[in-house]
């Protein structure tokens, strides 16, 4: 833990600090709102800790307390973490060697690890970002959601707090660097367009995957570099 | 009963997903544009995230405070405001114009 607060720096530690604080008010919420609405307590720490994938776990209680069937519920989740695949063939290379570290290291595999991790420059600040990320939120979530389900419904609407917004601007932040370069540039404001254009038509985690349509706009924008950007900005 | 096993296989289903990528790129050898390649879908997925989590609740447009809230947020960024800053008035934004009654 020493090492990687040395190679973090206090800077660091404190962004993912305050993303744990906004992801540990959710968590509450999202245990507050699932005992609220009729599941037992264990149901919701027993997700956190299986799937630790916040908008999933959201799906899953927020379809099956609507009547819906569980295994549909189950698909749907399925649908919305689809994305943790080219995720992982992004960060691959963070996990460092061992079966230990791969398994633990896959399963720590989220929006604010992925991101954390690219928003590093070099290879040894992105291994200690994404592990400390990662632990710290697992921690910080399956704690928060405990307290959530025991406190009912202390904090049902995160809304009131802005908290709704700091999610998308925390991914935001760490992704802006890294749309300096001119095709990635392109190719996430295609993607992005996408995802909200289909978003009313497809089912959820669906929009997200079909940004990934944009992706050549990479290359498009590397060969020719000052004409393509003006024609795809325009 | 069932919910056991349903988060279960949701669990396991999500782990999958996320070992697939590390596992199959243990095995393939990729050269440096497939990496590059790679590094950009996930800032693409991620700026999808941002959009859709910024302007949609559900299938509906989530309203004013939220996207507010995230320009503002976006703006400090990008004026490479610190981190913290970054996030409380992105926070903070929409919290205020709930506040005052905007949606």
């Amino acid at each position: 833990m020493r090492s990687i607060q040395r190679t973090l720096g206090r800077d660091l530690m404190r962004d993912i600090g305050l993303v744990c604080l906004a992801d540990g008010i959710v968590g509450l919420s999202y245990g507050a709102i699932a005992v609220s609405s009729g599941f037992e307590v264990w149901v919701p720490m027993l997700l956190s800790v299986v799937v630790f994938a916040g908008a999933s776990q959201f799906l899953f209680i927020g379809l099956v307390a609507s009547g819906g069937n569980p295994i549909a519920a189950v698909v749907a989740g399925l649908l919305v973490n689809a994305r943790h695949i080219p995720f992982g063939f992004a960060v691959g290379d963070v996990f460092g060697k061992g079966w230990g570290r791969r398994l633990l290291g896959s399963h720590l595999m989220i929006d604010e690890t992925v991101a954390f991790a690219l928003a590093q420059e070099d290879r040894r600040r992105r291994r200690a970002a994404y592990w400390a990320c990662g632990i710290s939120l697992f921690v910080v979530w399956n704690a928060s959601v405990v307290a959530g389900a025991f406190a009912g419904t202390a904090v049902s609407d995160t809304g009131a707090f802005g908290l709704d917004a700091a999610f998308p601007a925390v991914l935001l932040a760490l992704v802006l660097p890294s749309l300096k370069d001119r095709g990635v540039r392109a190719a996430a404001l295609a993607g992005a367009v996408l995802a909200v254009a289909a978003t009313p038509f497809l089912p959820a985690g669906l929009p997200v995957l079909l940004a990934l349509l944009a992706v050549p706009l990479v290359l498009v924008g590397r060969n020719e570099p000052d004409k393509t950007e003006a024609g795809v900005n325009a | 009963m069932l919910l056991i096993v349903c988060a279960v296989v949701l669990g396991a289903g999500t782990f999958a997903f996320r070992f697939a990528g590390p596992a199959l790129r243990a095995k393939v050898e990729l050269n440096a544009r497939a990496e590059k390649l790679m590094a950009a879908a996930a800032v693409v997925l991620l700026a999808a995230l941002v959009a859709t989590s910024a302007l949609i609740e559900g299938t509906e447009f989530a309203g004013i405070a939220r996207p507010a809230g995230v320009l503002a947020g976006g703006v400090l960024a990008w004026r490479k405001a610190p981190f913290v800053v970054v996030v409380l008035a992105a926070a903070a934004t929409a919290a205020g114009l709930r506040l005052l009654g905007v949606p």
